[in-house]
């Protein structure tokens, strides 16, 4: 077997909980062009745990770009150097041998640090309870094609609804403005039918939460958009802006 | 609070005051350049531009009652956004990687509006009061061509203003766009086209008012007038 091998320096973020102060750890590795930046993680926790050291903390779960779990900064950009990929999908082979790789956690105020990279991403689901669903109750099964929807609009919500809710966007932008998320997860029922009966309602809930969170406010760098693994676009931003600013001229709601 | 001040302290309504704010200024801008390049026509145009503005006084004060609370929303909200920005994100990267997926416009917008402050605050100290209370330094004279010479003689007065007004263009080159997606009209058929209007504006701008010092001072150093 030809496999080449990388000696790389890592310089990873070590905090050993939430409120204590961290720093960068350095590592030399040996590893593999073909193997996964998580897998280097991996081997490198092996062999901390054979030494009887604490193994670096992070979170990953699918390991296939969908599930949204891994998120790390790495050289200062959220999952890595290649555009529209999640950690997870990162390869070695897009290093070179001898590079020094900065591998941080998101940061966020809303993001706080659990532990060495891993940090508590909570306030997305918080946003999501606050109207991040369409309430109708499950009947019988529907005809297919009983709601006529057009291609273009289908299409549209399906790539606003391809958000792994990874927390990239808020790990990219200098506000730590989560706006693509939020506006990702409006227009996914905004630009369908099933979601118009609590459209303008559930942008006001979502934006309020959002706010409440603690997250940034979009100064339109579209640095998300350019970190997003799944292409999100900022369009999404332009008609959550458009929606809110509607409801709150018009809905009858002054609770909200 | 009401739902009109929870409306206006939300995330997106102080977008909205931004770029609403910043939409009237770009319009104003416009105008203020087209008078502005009457000093190439010559002492005789500009005067004459001046005293026409003067005939219609009343409304020229209503206009600057306006565009004062306009650029104190803008200034306002900018520094506070920016305040509240930053707090979201306490802990900054070892690394930046800022420059691989955004603009330095874009990142610089409280830097080139600050210098656009500070430019401000000279600007009304100097040409809007002597054209409107005090006179000419010198003679206290209301010969406005001779005045715009006196200040841009001095070359820290002709540096600072052409340094604002190309920090300007870059505030303008985002800030144009940027306006319109707050707004949400950003669509696949007009957005590029809007981006490119917003840099076109953005150099007419920094070029037309930042070429004005730069001319007035050279002539002035180079003997004519
Ligand atoms: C004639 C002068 C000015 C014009 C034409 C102008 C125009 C604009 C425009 C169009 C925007 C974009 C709004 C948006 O993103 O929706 C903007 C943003 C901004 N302006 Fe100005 N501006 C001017 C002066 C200033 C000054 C004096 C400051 C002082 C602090 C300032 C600070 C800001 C900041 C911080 C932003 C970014 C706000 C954000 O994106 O959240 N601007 N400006
Ligand atoms: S919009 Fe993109 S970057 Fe943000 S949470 Fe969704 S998938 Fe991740
Ligand atoms: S582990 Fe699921 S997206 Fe990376």
């Amino acid at each position: 077997m030809d496999e080449k091998n990388l000696n790389l320096t890592l310089k990873i973020w070590r905090q050993a909980g939430p409120t204590s102060v961290g720093s960068f750890q350095d590592f030399k590795v040996s590893v593999s062009e073909d193997s996964s930046i998580l897998e280097m993680i991996d081997d490198l926790n092996n062999e901390l745990e054979g030494d009887g050291k604490e193994p670096v903390t992070f979170e990953s779960d699918c390991r296939e770009g969908i599930c949204g779990t891994c998120g790390l900064v790495i050289n200062g950009q959220p999952h890595g150097p290649i555009p529209k990929i999640a950690t997870c999908q990162l390869h070695m082979r897009n290093f070179k041998n001898g590079d020094t790789i900065w591998i941080e956690p998101f940061r966020a105020k809303a993001f706080p640090i659990i532990k060495d990279l891993m940090v508590d991403r909570s306030g997305f689901d918080r946003i999501m309870e606050s109207g991040g669903y369409v309430s109708v109750n499950t009947g019988g099964v529907p005809d297919a094609n009983e709601i006529p929807i057009s291609k273009d609009v289908a299409a549209e919500a399906f790539d606003a609804a391809a958000c792994i809710g990874c927390g990239a966007c808020v790990a990219a932008c200098k506000n730590a403005s989560a706006m693509l998320f939020v506006s990702a997860k409006v227009s996914q029922f905004s630009l369908l039918p099933q979601g118009q009966p609590e459209r303008y309602d559930r942008v006001q809930k979502m934006v309020m939460k959002m706010d409440e969170m603690g997250f940034g406010s979009c100064t339109n760098t579209y640095a998300c958009e350019a970190e997003c693994p799944k292409g999100i676009s900022i369009k999404n931003i332009a008609r959550m802006n458009r929606d809110y600013i509607k409801a709150r001229a018009t809905s009858e709601n002054l609770e909200v | 609070m009401g739902w009109l001040g929870r409306t206006i302290n939300s995330s997106i309504g102080k977008k909205f005051i931004m770029a609403f704010t910043g939409i009237s200024l770009i319009l104003f801008l416009l105008f203020h350049l087209a008078g502005n390049l009457t000093l190439y026509a010559g002492k005789d145009a500009f005067n004459a531009y001046v005293a026409t503005l003067d005939t219609v006084k009343p409304i020229v004060r209503i206009v600057e009652v306006g565009l004062a609370l306009v650029f104190l929303f803008h200034i306002f909200n900018g520094i506070k956004l920016w305040i509240e920005n930053k707090k979201a994100r306490p802990v900054n990267y070892a690394v930046n990687g800022s420059s691989k997926n955004s603009t330095f416009y874009s990142r610089t917008m409280i830097h080139s509006g600050s210098i656009i402050l500070i430019f401000l605050i000279l600007h009304l100290t100097t040409f809007w009061a002597t054209f409107n209370f005090t006179g000419h330094p010198v003679d206290g004279s209301h010969e406005y061509f001779d005045i715009i010479i006196y200040f841009f003689q001095k070359w820290w007065y002709a540096l600072i203003y052409f340094i604002a007004m190309i920090l300007l263009g870059f505030h303008l080159n985002h800030g144009f766009q940027s306006a319109f997606q707050t707004f949400g009209w950003n669509h696949n058929k007009y957005f590029p086209m809007i981006q490119k209007i917003g840099s076109i504006y953005a150099i007419v701008v920094a070029v037309g008012f930042g070429s004005l010092p730069v001319y007035f001072y050279l002539s002035s150093v180079l003997g004519g007038n």
